[in-house]
């Protein structure tokens, strides 16, 4: 249970900003991913937590090698596949799969529900004979509680959480061992969210399928989640298992997005005591030195500014990359469960 | 007290092609001098619409438009194009979803500015540039003076919404309507925002219409809470209610399909089943019936009415459950039993 799936190692990802139009040079970096590291063990539901722009999108592509790193390593089941070439990738990509945010534009308009189904069949060459790929395509359409009669129906049929539905469908046809979802629900309204999360869930518990969330929703994460990166401007800042990051957060970030996730409940929301640093995230062309969150801390002290801590064991049993870690006390103010106000 | 505004069955229907529209279908509710509304509901309910109306946005060839909004005793919805003109902006304003389309890109955020003070007020240029780098500071965007200058680009998304915040506020409404003002930004940022509309909101003493799909923005900042499914309201009570003893089955639905983190980890999500009706094919009866696990063969005939609940003339729902019924199906619904198990023994045992 415990052995990696994914392993990831120091992987940065810089995207070059250039100028010029014929003599282009380049004048900067958006350091979109600065040296993560971490595993993804098999079987597992690891979580991927952040604002806009803090690389965990970019992370998610790096796992399935889309993109390429800067530097450092990914390997899938041992072997690293961040240096390969195309034809040595292709027979892995049918082992991880995404899932993608907009079910609007990541399904072909003009293809047919059947034919998008089918396609992971034929680009891997398999399941050949048109009965068989058919009655391959319905079965899974089956399996994500869309109706099988409809194959021949195209993506603008079907409503926004169907279209979700086929996007899934889709993932688990060559049956991976991995399935990268990136903010698969957050497009989707409210009473269709539940339906994709347990959809996922089931077929994940069902297939044992090692899966990895991107959100930026925090309950959507505990929720779904064994595990939880927490990623500030391309670092993990905190890594733990969830009933951990979500009870004794120990950085003062995860603290922060804590106290700030709406919670339907007046009076936990009145308990609560908020600390939202004032301003905005850093541009990732110019993070700050040392800790990334320091201009914007409420425990920010001069060592802080000088030497970047590094990610190490805290006492709730987090990896956390802080100097001054937050106190069960301190934890239980931002969460709004502290008895004493 | 009377309210500033009152909607009195507010009925807004499209004619297209299709078919007729009825995006909202008989919609009454009303807002006091510094209180917050809160309407929540999904895509298409009919939220937008509503509020767009009452600005008297929505008018248009092929719309139908019946019922009143009263504004501070002036009916909005008859009102001529010039009052509108006049009251927009400056008695009544509004922040919409997305702050980038909603700020024109070729003109300097500050000139924007000035531009809204100097439609509704005679003063002149410096006076309003002044008054315009005042309300940026007050929205708390920093060195305003500088960012005056500044094109919307320029700006973060953050900073966009602010400034879209303070180009509302500065001629200092008495009612601020927000469509989902903090949807497209991360959640550090839009507790920001909502701090800042729940700090200005109490400074003003300004009345505020919150429309969002967020459950947890409401807890947070309102009073009220009207509940919107397919073009009605179809429960309407005080916060504390909606989320303490809500009546409506659509409303549970919706706080039990969403995950939580006050709730245990592995507690299951509930999904309403189905998806919302066609707003041209409604269903018969009870809008909410083809979803709804509590259904009875009446439920599909008769439309219900918002009506208050036995006890409490501020809390109204729209269901033909009887009040009685619906306490219980909360309670065992909240303790954790399945809508199926709960609709057994209490819907259908309660029969015989």
């Amino acid at each position: 249970m415990s052995e990696a799936l994914v392993e990831v190692r120091d992987v940065v990802k810089h995207f070059p900003i250039t100028s010029g139009i014929v003599l282009q040079k380049q004048v900067g970096a958006v350091h979109a991913v600065d040296g993560v590291s971490f595993d993804v063990l098999r079987g597992e539901t690891l979580g991927i937590v952040g604002e806009t722009g803090c690389g965990k999108s970019t992370t998610a592509r790096l796992i399935t090698r889309l993109l390429q790193p800067t530097s450092g390593t990914v390997s899938f089941e041992g072997r690293d596949i961040s240096h390969m070439g195309r034809s040595e990738i292709k027979p892995l990509r049918k082992e991880m799969q995404m899932i993608f945010q907009d079910p609007y534009s990541s399904l072909n308009p003009r293809k047919t529900v059947g034919s998008i189904i089918a396609e992971p069949f034929k680009i891997h060459g398999l399941k050949e004979g048109t009965g068989e790929r058919k009655r391959a395509v319905q079965q899974l359409m089956e399996q994500v509680g869309l109706n099988p009669e409809h194959f021949n129906r195209y993506p603008h049929e079907f409503s926004g959480g169907q279209r979700q539905r086929i996007g899934v469908a889709r993932a688990i046809a060559l049956q991976p061992k991995l399935i990268i979802a990136d903010e698969p629900v957050s497009a989707l309204d409210v009473s269709i969210q539940a339906q994709i999360l347990n959809l996922l869930r089931d077929l994940q518990r069902d297939l044992g399928i090692t899966l990895v969330l991107i959100a930026h929703d925090l309950s959507v994460v505990r929720h779904m989640c064994d595990r939880v990166a927490v990623m500030y401007l391309g670092k993990i800042v905190e890594l733990a298992d969830s009933e951990t990051l979500y009870t004794r957060p120990r950085h003062p970030y995860t603290g922060v997005l804590l106290s700030a996730v709406p919670v339907p409940d007046p009076e936990l929301t009145a308990a609560r005591r908020r600390q939202i640093p004032g301003g905005d995230v850093p541009s990732p062309t110019n993070p700050p030195p040392a800790c990334r969150f320091h201009p914007r801390c409420p425990k920010v002290q001069q060592i802080c500014r000088e030497d970047e801590p590094l990610l190490s064991p805290k006492d709730s049993g987090a990896l956390t990359a802080c100097h001054f870690p937050l106190t069960d006390n301190e934890a239980a103010e931002r969460l709004g469960t502290a008895e004493h106000a | 007290m009377s309210p500033l505004l009152e909607v009195d069955d507010l009925r807004v229907h499209f004619e297209t092609e299709d078919g007729l529209v009825k995006a909202v279908d008989g919609v009454s509710f009303s807002v006091e001098k510094g209180k917050v509304l809160g309407i929540v509901g999904e895509s298409g309910s009919g939220k937008s619409v509503s509020m767009l109306t009452v600005m008297g946005l929505s008018r248009s060839r092929n719309a139908r438009i019946s019922g009143a909004a009263r504004f501070d005793g002036q009916d909005l919805i008859q009102a001529s194009a010039e009052d509108l003109r006049d009251l927009r902006g400056n008695d009544v304003a509004m922040i919409f979803q997305d702050p980038l389309s909603s700020l024109h890109p070729f003109y300097k955020v500050g000139r924007q500015l000035v531009e809204a003070i100097q439609a509704h007020k005679y003063v002149n240029k410096s006076e309003a540039k002044e008054r315009a780098i005042e309300f940026l500071g007050m929205v708390g965007i920093p060195d305003p003076r500088r960012r005056f200058d500044n094109y919307p680009h320029e700006f973060s998304g953050g900073m966009r919404q602010r400034a879209m915040i303070a180009m509302a506020l500065v001629n200092e409404p008495r009612l601020l309507i927000a469509d989902e003002p903090t949807t497209a930004l991360d959640v550090t940022v839009q507790a920001q925002i909502l701090d800042l509309i729940a700090r200005l909101q109490t400074e003003l003493e300004m009345a505020v219409i919150l429309i969002t799909h967020d459950l947890g923005v409401v807890a947070e900042v309102t009073d009220h809470i009207g509940v919107m499914y397919a073009g009605r309201i179809v429960e309407h009570a005080d916060k504390r209610d909606i989320f303490r003893a809500p009546e409506h089955p659509y409303t549970w639905g919706l706080l039990q399909s969403i995950p939580r983190l006050d709730r245990p980890r592995d507690e299951p999500l509930v999904p309403i089943p189905g998806r919302p009706p066609s707003l041209i094919t409604l269903p018969t009866g009870c809008n909410f019936h083809p979803r709804c696990p509590y259904v009875r063969p009446r439920h599909r005939e008769v439309d219900p009415r918002l009506e208050p609940v036995p006890e409490d003339p501020a809390h109204r729902v729209a269901c033909l459950l009887p009040s009685e019924t619906r306490k219980r199906l909360w309670q065992e619904l909240s303790a954790g039993k399945a809508p199926e198990e709960a609709r057994a023994e209490i819907v259908e045992g309660g029969l015989a």
